[in-house]
C-alpha cells in the first residue's frame, strides 16, 4: 500500500491532464462544427461533444480503452482486426530477435574475453553501432532480404531487432566474464583446470547476476526494434504496421490502441524477464 | 577474382598486424590503442569492397565502399540539406527541450518524496516502452515540417533522462549533505553546491542514451510524413527506387552524426566529471 499510493496517484494526475488536454484538443473541431451550421456552443456543451468523437484529435482515455477492448476481446483472435493478432505477430518478432540478439552477444563477449585482439578491436566498433540510428538501416536490411529471396518478413524484424538488443547482453557479459577476480582463477589453475573447464566452471557461473540483469534491457530493446521494422517497410501484420495503417487511413483510434497494446505487451515482457532474473537468482543462491 | 582475393590477403595480413599489436607495447600508448580498431574498421571495409568487386554483386543489393564514397561526394548538397533539416533542426531542438524539461521536472518534484516514489516507476516503464510509436501521433499534430520531429524527439529523450537525474539527485550521500547542513547552507546551496555535482555522472549517462534516442527518433517521424528532404524522407525514397548509394551515404552521415554527437557528449562529461573515478586513468 505504502508503494501503491503514489504511482496511482500519478497515475491519476496522468488521466486528469489527458482529460483536459482532449477537451482543449478536441475543441477546435467542435467550434469549427458550430461555426458551420451557423450555431454557437456554450463552454458546457462542448465539453460533452470532445468526449466522443470518430476522428479526435486526441481520443480521451475512456475511448481509447474501448477501442482497446474491442481489438483485444472484441473479436476472434484469429481476425485480422485483433490486437491479439498483430500482437502475436509482433511477439514473435520480438522473440526471434531476443533470441537471436543473446545468441550473438553472448559468442561475442566470450571472443572478447578470451582474446585481447578482439577486445581491442570490436568493442569500440560495437559501442559505435549502437550510435547508429538502426532505423536508418531498417528499410535497408528489408529490401536486402528481399533482393537475397527471402520472402519472410519476419527475418528483417529479427535482424533489426536484434542488432537493438545485442549490445546489453554484450557489455554485461563481458563485465560478468571478467568479473571472477585474481584469486579464484589462481585458484582453480593450481588444481590443474584447464581454458574450458575454468570458463564453464567458474566464469560462466559468475557472469550469470550480469547476463539475467541485461535481459530485462535487451527485450524492451528488441520490442523497439520489431516495431520500429514493422513501421517504414509496408508491412501488414503487427502492431508497428497497425500504428502505420491508423496514421495512413487518419484513424486516430487504431493508432492508439495499438501503442497501447504495444505498452501492455512491453509490460507482459518485462514482467516475465524479470520473473525469470528472479528465480534463476533464488536457485543460484543469489540473495535477491 | 583477383580483388575478392586482394581483400582475403589484405584481411589475413591486417588480421596478424592487428594480434601483433595487440600483444606489444605499442597497445599501451594512447595513439597505439587508436590504431587496432582503426586496422579493423579498415579491414572491413576492404574486404566489403572486395567481395563486391571480386563476387561481382550486385548495386541493388550492396553497392561498394567506393561507389558510396563516390557518390557522397557528389550528392553533397542534398546530404547537408538532410543532415541540417533532421540533425540540426529535429533532433538537436528536441534533445535539448527534452533534456531542459526532464531536469526541471527533476528539480521540481526533488522536495516531494511522495511525487518521485509515484514518478520513478512510471517513468522507469515508460521509458522501456516503444515510444516511437507516438511518432504517427505526434506528427498528425505538429505538420510535417521539424517541428513534428522535435516533437518526438522531445517525448523519446524526457522519460529515460528523468529517471536518471532523479537517481542522481539522489546519488549524494548522507554524510555529505549533513555536512553541508552544519554549514548552515540553504537548500538552494545543497543542490547547486553538492547535489547537482554528484547528480552529473547520471545525468551524463542519461544523456549518451538519449542522443541515439533522438537520432531514432527524428529519423522515424520522417517516415510518417515531412517536407521533400530530411534523411528519413531521402532513406524511404531512395529505398524505393533502389538508389542504394544514396541510402548508404545517408546511412554513412547518419552514423557519422550519431557517433559525432555521442563523442562530444563524452568530451563534456570528461571536462564536468573529472573527479569520478571511471574518468581518472
Amino acid at each position: 500500500m505504502n508503494r501503491a499510493l503514489p504511482v496511482l496517484s500519478v497515475l491519476a494526475g496522468i488521466i486528469a491532464i489527458w482529460y483536459l488536454a482532449a477537451v482543449w484538443m478536441n475543441s477546435t473541431w467542435v467550434y469549427d462544427q458550430a461555426e458551420r451550421a451557423g450555431t454557437t456552443v456554450s463552454f458546457a456543451e462542448m465539453v460533452p461533444q470532445t468526449m466522443n468523437q470518430d476522428r479526435p484529435l486526441l481520443p480521451p482515455p475512456h475511448q481509447v480503452g474501448a477501442e482497446l477492448w474491442k481489438g483485444l476481446f472484441g473479436q476472434a483472435v484469429t481476425s485480422k482486426r485483433s490486437l491479439v493478432y498483430h500482437g502475436y505477430v509482433t511477439f514473435k518478432g520480438t522473440m526471434m530477435g531476443f533470441g537471436l540478439g543473446i545468441v550473438f552477444g553472448v559468442l561475442l563477449a566470450m571472443a572478447i574475453v578470451r582474446f585481447r585482439v578482439m577486445d581491442m578491436s570490436v568493442m569500440p566498433w560495437a559501442i559505435i553501432s549502437q550510435t547508429v540510428p538502426i532505423v536508418a538501416l531498417a528499410p535497408m536490411i528489408i529490401t536486402l532480404s528481399s533482393q537475397l529471396g527471402l520472402t519472410d518478413r519476419d527475418v528483417p524484424k529479427a535482424v533489426i531487432a536484434a542488432y537493438l538488443s545485442f549490445f546489453p547482453v554484450l557489455v554485461s557479459m563481458v563485465k560478468g566474464l571478467r568479473a571472477p577476480d585474481q584469486m579464484q582463477l589462481d585458484l582453480l589453475k593450481t588444481y590443474g583446470a584447464s581454458e574450458g573447464e575454468t570458463f564453464l566452471k567458474l566464469r560462466l557461473p559468475a557472469s550469470m547476476p550480469y547476463f539475467f540483469a541485461s535481459l530485462k534491457v535487451a527485450v524492451a530493446a528488441s520490442l523497439v526494434g520489431t516495431i520500429v521494422g514493422e513501421l517504414p517497410t509496408g508491412a501488414i501484420e503487427g502492431l508497428g504496421a497497425r500504428m502505420l495503417i491508423g496514421s495512413q487511413f487518419g484513424e486516430p483510434l487504431i493508432m492508439w490502441a495499438s501503442l497501447f497494446a504495444a505498452a501492455i505487451l512491453a509490460g507482459l515482457l518485462i514482467l516475465v524477464v524479470g520473473f525469470v532474473e528472479r528465480a534463476a537468482r533464488k536457485r543460484m543462491g543469489v540473495p535477491a | 577474382m583477383s580483388a575478392l582475393w586482394l581483400a582475403v590477403v589484405f584481411w589475413l595480413a591486417a588480421w596478424a598486424l592487428n594480434v601483433w599489436l595487440a600483444g606489444s607495447r605499442v597497445s599501451k600508448s594512447g595513439p597505439g590503442r587508436a590504431l587496432v580498431p582503426l586496422i579493423f574498421g579498415v579491414t572491413v571495409l576492404v574486404l566489403w569492397e572486395g567481395i563486391v568487386r571480386g563476387l561481382g554483386v550486385e548495386g541493388v543489393i550492396l553497392p561498394a565502399p567506393s561507389v558510396i564514397a563516390a557518390k557522397i561526394a557528389v550528392e553533397m548538397p542534398t546530404l547537408w540539406q538532410d543532415f541540417v533539416q533532421t540533425i540540426l533542426k529535429g533532433a538537436i531542438p528536441g534533445f535539448l527541450i527534452g533534456a531542459g524539461a526532464a531536469f526541471l521536472t527533476a528539480v521540481a518534484i526533488d522536495r516531494s518524496p511522495f511525487l518521485q516514489r509515484g514518478l520513478l516507476p512510471v517513468g522507469n516503464f515508460v521509458a522501456a516502452l516503444p515510444i516511437v510509436g507516438l511518432a504517427p501521433i505526434l506528427v498528425m499534430w505538429f505538420g510535417f515540417d521539424w517541428q513534428s520531429k522535435a516533437a518526438v524527439v522531445v517525448v523519446m529523450v524526457f522519460f529515460p533522462m528523468l529517471v536518471n537525474i532523479v537517481a542522481g539527485l539522489q546519488a549524494s550521500e548522507r554524510m555529505q549533505r549533513d555536512l553541508m547542513a552544519t554549514w548552515g547552507a540553504s537548500y538552494l546551496q545543497t543542490l547547486v553546491k553538492l547535489r547537482l555535482p554528484a547528480a552529473m555522472p547520471f545525468i551524463f549517462n542519461g544523456l549518451k542514451i538519449a542522443s541515439t534516442l533522438a537520432l531514432i527518433g527524428a529519423i522515424v517521424a520522417e517516415f510518417f510524413g515531412s517536407p521533400v528532404y530530411g534523411m528519413g524522407f531521402r532513406i524511404s525514397t531512395e529505398v524505393g527506387r533502389l538508389g542504394l548509394d544514396m541510402v548508404w551515404a545517408t546511412i554513412a552521415v547518419a552514423a557519422l552524426a550519431g557517433s559525432a554527437f555521442y563523442g562530444l557528449i563524452t568530451l563534456i562529461e570528461r571536462g564536468v566529471t573529472f573527479w569520478h573515478p571511471s574518468q581518472r586513468h
